[in-house]
């Protein structure tokens, strides 16, 4: 059994009355690959912040590696955990490998350059998303999937341990969504980081996952292998729909069922 | 970026606002001769050319390039911290704050000075940091944050509201008075002195030196406060930091030349087209260009009615507005 890489315990938070997370725990393994699913407003999105420390909880403690977070120095933090958002609006014309090297922001001292190594890491994140071919082209000209992509290269340039997305394939078309999942379960499974997304597509997170928790209100309401979440009567309470079950390749599939 | 064309970039516009410095004080409404000037045989006092270009042309000059650096700089700053290309200086309510000062002081007819320092500058200043308290006070959340949408919205406000008290004030004040109003809403480095220079320069260099300081932070925040949070930076101390920084500058520069237009919003777009948006090359870049534009843009002032002087913030928004509306047109057809 591998060891919890980040322990949460007992973490509410509003973000201004109407609490978003309640009493919510967590253990996160090393090498984890987990899809964070649920209905919208079921607190995906701010869970993974708060995991990112991008959030604080106003209750409730957090572990890292042993240590408790508010204890950590940001950079050292983002040292070993990574966050993505779900999109990614730029004002200013940054070119796509300027994007990639600020992942280095966590290695670099004040009034200093990236050296040698800062782009060399870069790049080798850059060919593991495939984006090395539009380094030079300017972030906001490039597409939808290629933006996700370079976003991973720059989280990856953080040399993260841990990386949290949210929704990396919304909006995406379906090459692209099977794209940027297959790189992430490469680096799940080939560059043993740990993964831990938020999906709203149940099939995909199905058969990339090892993992599936399932929010509904700010709470857990299932979690362990995509066969023990994936539930007919659990599917139907917390989306308020009406779904059958299948299978395919040895993979759950959900459907809607659409009255006609 | 690398160090090298880092160095090169810099080395080119260090170059152009040393050619600046070294044309400008030539020109000018009344032909001097640099060799009466710098003749050591004449006297000092009966040496008018002496006396123009170093009592008169060179605290103007480095006063302009003091307010222009100033000016670009927190332009670029407030660009970078708002995420919002059309935001300058003065959009947070420290012009109109300082205005407001200036506007009191005047209608009170304050010609006393305290510690040296003039009145209306002062009462400029302290009009501009109430400007800010006020405006960051309103706006901050529980988490210490500033939420750019309500910040701008604040700062909006908060002009409106001052420039309403100016405009009062101005209405109720008398002939004299309301020249000397006028005149300090324009703009102007026309009257000044070394001590003047010599005040102001160290809050503007270490302001400037604090924003080089964060200014990697800053690039992060520039493309998002949450993902900047994620890379490791502080995003509320850095907003603090950056915007009372860049505030204080303002302010200060504000206080001496009043609100000079457009140099803040426009500098920072001309500067961004040749060296990108990176804020490491951006802050020492607009700080030499904006230095080298108002001073160049003072030059015509002083030039184009001469004898009769310009105020110079009349000569930068008529040809930033112009520059503005293009920009505009250029980005809805992005």
């Amino acid at each position: 059994m591998t060891q919890a890489l980040m322990r949460l315990e007992d973490i509410s938070f509003a973000y201004e009355t109407t609490p978003v997370l309640r009493d919510l725990s967590i253990s996160i393994r090393e090498q984890d690959f987990i899809g964070l699913i649920g209905p919208n407003g079921s607190g995906k999105s701010t869970l993974l912040k708060i995991m990112g420390a991008i959030l604080k909880p106003d209750s409730g403690s957090i572990q890292f590696k042993e240590s408790s977070l508010p204890k950590f120095n940001k950079k050292l933090f983002a040292q070993s955990v990574s966050w993505i958002p779900q999109d990614h609006p730029m004002v200013f014309p940054f070119k796509v490998s300027e994007i990639v090297l600020m992942g280095r922001h966590p290695y670099l001292s004040p009034l200093s350059f990236e050296s040698e190594e800062d782009f060399e890491i870069s790049r080798s994140a850059m060919e593991i998303t495939m984006t090395s071919q539009f380094a030079d082209r300017y972030f906001n000209e490039i597409s939808g999937g290629e933006k996700q992509r370079v976003m991973i290269a720059s989280a990856l340039a953080q040399n993260p341990e841990m990386m949290l997305l949210d929704e990396p394939t919304a909006a995406l078309d379906l090459k692209y969504q099977i794209q940027i999942l297959s790189i992430l379960k490469n680096l799940n499974a080939g560059h043993k980081r740990t993964l831990i997304m938020a999906m709203h597509d149940l099939n995909l997170a199905s058969s990339f996952c090892n993992r599936l928790i399932l929010l509904n209100e700010g709470k857990i309401v299932r979690d362990g292998t995509p066969e023990q979440v994936l539930e007919k009567n659990i599917l139907e309470q917390v989306y308020g729909i009406e779904v059958d079950l299948g299978s395919h390749d040895g993979n759950i599939r959900v459907h809607p069922v659409i009255s006609r | 970026m690398n160090s090298r064309s880092y160095t090169m970039t810099l080395s080119l516009f260090f170059l152009l606002f040393i050619i600046t410095l070294c044309v400008t004080p030539l020109i000018g409404s009344s032909k001097i001769s640099l060799a009466r000037a710098f003749s050591d045989t004449i006297n000092i006092s009966n040496n008018t050319d002496a006396i123009i270009l170093f009592q008169v042309r060179f605290p103007r000059i480095l006063l302009g390039a003091l307010t222009g650096a100033a000016l670009s700089v927190a332009g670029a700053i407030f660009q970078a911290l708002l995420r919002n290309d059309l935001a300058a200086p003065f959009t947070l309510g420290v012009s109109s704050g300082a205005a407001l000062g200036a506007v009191i002081a005047i209608a009170l007819n304050l010609h006393v000075s305290l510690l040296g320092f003039s009145m209306v500058p002062l009462f400029a200043f302290l009009g501009s940091l109430g400007a800010i308290i006020l405006v960051f006070s309103l706006v901050r959340t529980r988490h210490g944050e500033f939420p750019t949408g309500v910040l701008l919205l604040a700062g909006v406000t908060a002009n409106f509201f001052f420039a309403a008290m100016v405009m009062f004030i101005h209405y109720l004040a008398d002939f004299s008075q309301s020249f000397r109003i006028i005149r300090w809403l324009m703009g102007g480095l026309d009257i000044t002195d070394y001590k003047t220079v010599l005040s102001i320069s160290p809050v503007v260099f270490l302001g400037i030196f604090i924003l080089m300081f964060i200014s990697r932070d800053l690039n992060l925040i520039s493309t998002g406060v949450h993902s900047a949070s994620s890379r490791g930076v502080d995003v509320a101390r850095i907003q603090k930091v950056g915007f009372i920084t860049a505030s204080l500058i303002t302010g200060t520069v504000v206080a001496t030349s009043g609100p000079i237009g457009f140099v803040g919003l426009i500098v920072p777009h001309i500067v961004r087209l040749f060296v990108g948006p990176d804020l490491r090359i951006l802050i020492p870049t607009c700080m030499l260009f904006g230095a080298s534009f108002l001073v160049a843009c003072d030059t015509l002032a002083r030039m184009l009615l001469a004898p009769t002087e310009i105020p110079v913030g009349i000569i930068t928004a008529i040809l930033g507005g112009p520059f503005f509306v293009w920009l505009l047109k250029r980005k809805r057809q992005v």
